[in-house]
This record gives C-alpha cells, structure tokens and sequence, in this order.
C-alpha cells in the first residue's frame, strides 16, 4: 500500500513538474492540476496508511481511536482540494484570455 | 476578558462583510462602492491602532500578546488568532497603505474594470489573517485567500501585458502554494501540530527521524515564503508582474513580499530562535546568503532599468532582500532596525509606484525607447524641442518633482528621513550588539551587509537622479500631467508618515526594539497561546 501511494505520488509530480516546465499554457495547466493531486495525496498520506481497518463504527459497538488513522490531514485536503480547484478555474480563465490577447498559446504570448 | 479583546478578529471579518456587501451594489455606483470600501477600511485602521495600543500597553517585561480563541476551542486543538507587537505593527502598516491606495484608486482607476473594491477588501482580509493567524493552516487558507485576490486585483484593467504578467504570477504562485502544503504537511507528520506555539514546544522534543522530516518540511515552507518575497533566484517574476500592474495596484503589493518576510521573521524566531534546541538557527545562512545575493541583484536590476515602473520593482527586490539579510544575521539588535526599515521602505515604496503613473502622464510611450537610443548614441535632437518657448516649472511639476527627490532621499537611505534613520539603525546594531549578542567580532557576512546597504543605497541614487533628469529637466515640452487632488494626496500623506517617522524616530525605534526583544523571547509567546483562557460560561468549567 505505501508502495502504491509513493508512487502514484512520485510519477503525478514528476509529471507535473516537466509539464509546467513546459512552454504551452495548456500543458503548464495540466502540470499544475498534476502537481495538485499529488499534493492531496501526499497530505493524505500524512496521516499515515492503515489496511484492513474498519471504518467508523465497528460491528456492534463504535470503534476506537486506536484503529484510525490521523483525521486532520482528511480536513486539511478538504480545503486544499478546493482550494486548488478554484486556483485552476481562475488560471483556465486567464489562459483564455492570453490566448484571446495573443492569438498563441504560448506562455510569453509569442513563438 | 473584555469587548476590546473582540476587536482582534474585526481586521479580517469586516473587510469580508465589506467586500461581500459591494458585490450586488451596481458598477455604475462606483463613486458609492468606493466610499463604503474606504469608510470600512478607515474603520479597521482605527481598530489596528487600538490594537497596537493594547499590544504595547501590556506589561513592559512581557510580549504582551493576547490571543483570541476561534470557536472557544482550548489553544493547541482550536485554532487561534495572536496579536502581539509584530502583528500589531503590520496591520496598522496594512492599513496606511490601504486607505492612499484606495482612495488614489478612485479618482480613475476603480473604473478600469469589475469589482475592483471587493477584490481589495478580500485581500486586506487575506493580509490581515496572515498576520493575525497563530495557526499554520490557517496561514495557508489567509494567504491563499490573499493571492487569491491579487490575482484579480493584477488583471484588473486587462490588457496583453497585464495577462501575460498575470499568467506568469499565478503560475509560480500556484507552484508555490504546493510547496506551501506539502511543507505545512510534512511538519505535521512529524510533529502532530499545526499550532505554531505548539511547534515550537514540540520541536526540542521530537526524535532525530522526526527532525529530519521537520527540517525538510520547514525548507519547502521557507521557499514558498521566499518565492512570495522575491529571493534572488526565486523572485524573476517580481518586476515585470509589479510594473505591468495598475498603479493603485502595484502600490498595495508593497506589502505582499513583506507578508513573506513577516512569516520568515516569526517563524524563524519561534520556532528555530534561542530555545530550539538541536534546531537552532535553522536555515538562517540560507536567508544571509539569499538576502545579499537579493540585494546585489536588486541594486543592479536598478541601475539597468529604464522604466520607472521596473525601477520599483527593483527598489522591491532590494528592500526585501535587506530584510532576509537582516533576519539571516540573527542579531535582535539588527531586527530592531530592520523593523524600522520595514515600515519606512514599504510606505517609500507604495508612494513611489502611486507618483509614477502622475509623473508617467506627462511622458509619452516612447519616451523610455527613446531614453535607451539618447543613452547609446547621444543626444541628437537636443535642439529640436525649444521651439515652443520656455514655460516656467508649473505647480504640478513642481509639487510631483519634490515628491520625487522626496522618495529618491528616502529610497537611497540620504539623510535626515526615515530612509537614512532605519539603515543607521540596522548598521548600528550590526556593529553593537549590545545586550543580544554579546562582543563577537564582526563577521565577514556582516561587513558584506554593510558594504551591500550602503552600495545598494548608492545604486538607487544614481538611478533616481537619472530617471528624475530625464523625466523633470529635459522634459518640460511633455503636457503637463492633469493631476487630481484625490491623486496627489495620499502620495503627500504617504510622504509625510516618512517624514513624520523621521521626527519621532525616538518613539517608534522604542517601539521597533521592544518588538524585536519580544521576539526574541519565544517563550512568552508560547506562554500565552498556551494558556489562554476560554471565554464565557464554558470557561468557568
């Protein structure tokens, strides 16, 4: 399992990082949206991983806090998720606009 | 307990409400829109001044910092909002600059596009919350909020440049923010807390893996902060961004690189100052280093740039850079004057993008090109423009060339204003301890500082007397720039704190001092975080 995560983590940001190093708007938005998953799934992670766990409530009764993982990185995601969902939408809109400006999608607005 | 400690929250809530109130108001009522954002923010300066008020007042030996419990929760669980002289310091600094920016802005600049007031009243809420937060998280949410912010507030009035200036912004800015989490993330699994006097607690206790993981994560945290401060080779994107940004707008960025400052400043106090145990001065030769090479930079970028806008964005860079340096030193008495310069180059630095755009009136667009072709093949058409007949300086030149030299003192640091005073005073605590640091000899790096301060100084003047010749005595055949009161005078009153910080530079270097005593002394901050009592009923319990 941290194996899985640790990657899927690894290769979203090495993704994103060569794409926004990338000279097209488009693939510096993906790099972006790829760098931003990879960031939730790392504050995830930091609440450490726990398998074959049961959620809440165990069978007959509510389960202790022994057997879950840490909360608050959850919340915290929550937040950073919207946050960075927001962040996106702006930048798609000011992509939008360059390209209207420029007639380019290039990040310098020429070739 | 009384209504007063309320007050702490006003900063962030009623800028919100304020924006939040504009937004169904008509663009056509902007005159009314602005009147109610200025009035909001007038109201907030007030409550930053009672604040500061409180903050100092309370008790000369301790940090007197009140913190004020979100949603009653008891301190390291809930989130908390601290005031203590620092924060205090930048809201009222938040708040000057605030009120000229906005009330420059609506002579006609409030009508270059959409929800112009709304978009600053969010980001006076997001700077505030910075300043205020106890809390990392929390941090990170204000700042996003701010950036946020300044987003929109950088395209307003549109245009190619400001597009292309702002797509470059939000890109680092956004790559920024994801080293931000994964800082705020990393610190949180090693140490269980968010609460930054928690941290601090907890950072002498935690085992040697855990500090690894900590140190790495307060790294990528500094980064983020010193991407938003303009380091050297992080802060690429400060001068075009801030040149091709509204005027009004450029001039309330000021504060934006000394958000990033201010957190550096706190967090390497609390969490790697005197108490910190194996963590000690974490980072701190990072930010030396970073700072000089900032301020070659920075002083360079001056002297090379044409442009009156890149100039101050350069003037920025420098400013910052000085006060990394400053941090870096880690020297209390040194902080003291650097808290001065603070205040002093950012209100410099906020007037001086405010009169660029007067001055700028007078020039045409191709005076700049123009410049750069006189420089290189000397001054060919020297004869062609007195045809015309010697008009003499008018009021307005005259008024908007003091301006200028006032700004050009103050930028370079020439005696007798505040510029002068605030390098004075940092260079006095490089070369005197006194009580922080004991009598070490002055180290190679400090002497760099003091060669790079003075230099720096010296490069900001020859770029000024070149850029105030070009523009006030070779130029008086240019119109003259129509210059509205409402424009002129928040560069005026801006000027005259300077001044004014000047005369009663006795007062607020005690002011400064206290500060940077206090936060050299963590533990009373911790202290108070720690045991702050919950409000109401509840509390009694």
């Amino acid at each position: 399992m941290e194996l899985v995560l640790s990657a899927g983590i690894g290769v979203l940001t090495a993704s994103g990082v060569w794409l926004l190093f990338r000279p097209r708007t488009y693939q510096v938005i993906i790099g972006l949206s790829l760098l931003s998953y990879a960031v939730n799934l790392f504050i995830f992670g930091m609440g450490r991983l726990r398998v074959d766990a049961p959620p809440v409530l165990e069978p007959g009764g509510v389960g202790g806090l022994l057997t879950h993982t840490d909360p608050i990185p959850q919340a915290l995601v929550l937040t950073a998720i919207v946050i960075g969902f927001a962040m996106t939408a702006l930048f798609l809109v000011v992509l939008l606009a360059s390209r209207g400006f420029t007639g380019t999608d290039h990040v310098d607005g020429r070739e | 307990m009384n209504w007063l400690h309320h007050l702490i929250i006003l900063p962030i809530l009623l800028p919100i409400i304020t924006a939040a109130a504009l937004i169904p108001v008509d663009e056509r009522n902007r005159t009314l829109k602005g009147v109610i954002a200025f009035t909001s923010t007038v109201v907030v300066f007030i409550i930053s001044l009672l604040l500061m008020r409180m903050a100092a007042s309370s008790g000369e030996g301790e940090t007197g910092a009140s913190v004020y419990l979100l949603g009653n929760w008891p301190a390291p669980f809930g989130i908390v909002l601290v005031l203590d002289r620092l924060s205090a310091l930048m809201l009222v600094l938040t708040g000057v600059l605030a009120m000229a920016t906005q009330v420059f802005s609506m002579a006609k600049w409030h009508r270059a596009g959409y929800h112009f007031h709304s978009l600053f009243q969010l980001m006076l809420a997001g700077l505030n919350g910075a300043f205020l937060t106890g809390d990392l998280f929390n941090l990170f949410v204000f700042f996003e909020m701010m950036l946020a912010a300044s987003y929109g507030l950088l395209l307003h009035g549109s245009g190619p440049m400001r597009v292309k200036a702002g797509l470059h912004y939000i890109a680092v800015n956004l790559a920024a923010s994801s080293l931000f989490l994964i800082g705020v993330s990393l610190i949180y699994g090693a140490t269980g807390t968010l609460n930054m006097a928690d941290l601090a607690m907890r950072i002498t206790t935690i085992g040697p893996e855990s500090r690894m993981l900590m140190e790495a994560g307060a790294a990528l945290l500094g980064i983020a902060f010193l991407v938003k401060a303009g380091m050297w080779p992080l802060g690429f994107w400060l001068p075009a961004t801030y040149s091709a940004a509204t005027p009004p707008v450029a001039a309330i960025f000021a504060i934006l690189t000394k958000v990033g400052v201010y957190i550096l400043l706190r967090l390497s106090m609390l969490l790697f100052g005197s108490d910190a145990g194996a963590s000690l001065g974490f980072g701190q030769s990072v930010l030396l280093y970073g700072g000089l090479l900032t301020i070659g930079f920075g002083a360079i970028g001056v002297l090379a740039s044409q442009a009156m806008g890149r100039l101050a964005g350069y003037c920025v860079l420098v400013s910052s850079g000085t006060l990394m340096a400053a941090i870096g030193l880690g020297n209390g008495a040194v902080i003291g004057g650097a808290l001065f310069y603070l205040v002093s180059s950012t209100l410099t630095i906020c007037a001086f993008f405010l009169l660029i755009e007067l001055v700028e009136r007078a020039r045409d667009a191709g005076a700049d090109v123009l410049a750069v072709t006189m420089e290189a093949y000397g001054d060919v058409d020297e004869n062609e423009d007195e045809k015309e007949g010697g008009v003499a300086v008018p009021g307005t030149m005259a008024v908007l060339g003091l301006c200028f030299c006032t700004c050009a003192i103050l930028l370079s640091g020439l005696p007798p204003l505040s510029g002068f005073l605030a390098k004075f005073a940092m260079l006095h605590g490089v070369f005197n301890p006194g009580s922080f640091g004991g009598d070490a000899p002055v180290s190679g790096a400090e002497w760099t500082y003091t060669a790079l301060l003075i230099l720096s100084g010296l490069a900001a003047m020859i770029a000024m007397n070149r850029v105030g010749i070009r523009t006030f005595w070779t130029s008086i055949e240019g119109t003259i720039p129509r210059v509205f009161l409402i424009e002129i005078t928040p560069v005026l009153l801006l000027l005259a704190t300077c001044v004014f910080l000047s005369f009663q530079a006795g007062p607020a270097m005690r002011y400064m001092d206290a500060t940077a005593k206090s936060l050299g002394e963590p533990q009373n901050y911790i202290g108070r975080v720690m045991s702050a009592p919950r409000a109401g009923p509840a509390g009694g319990e």
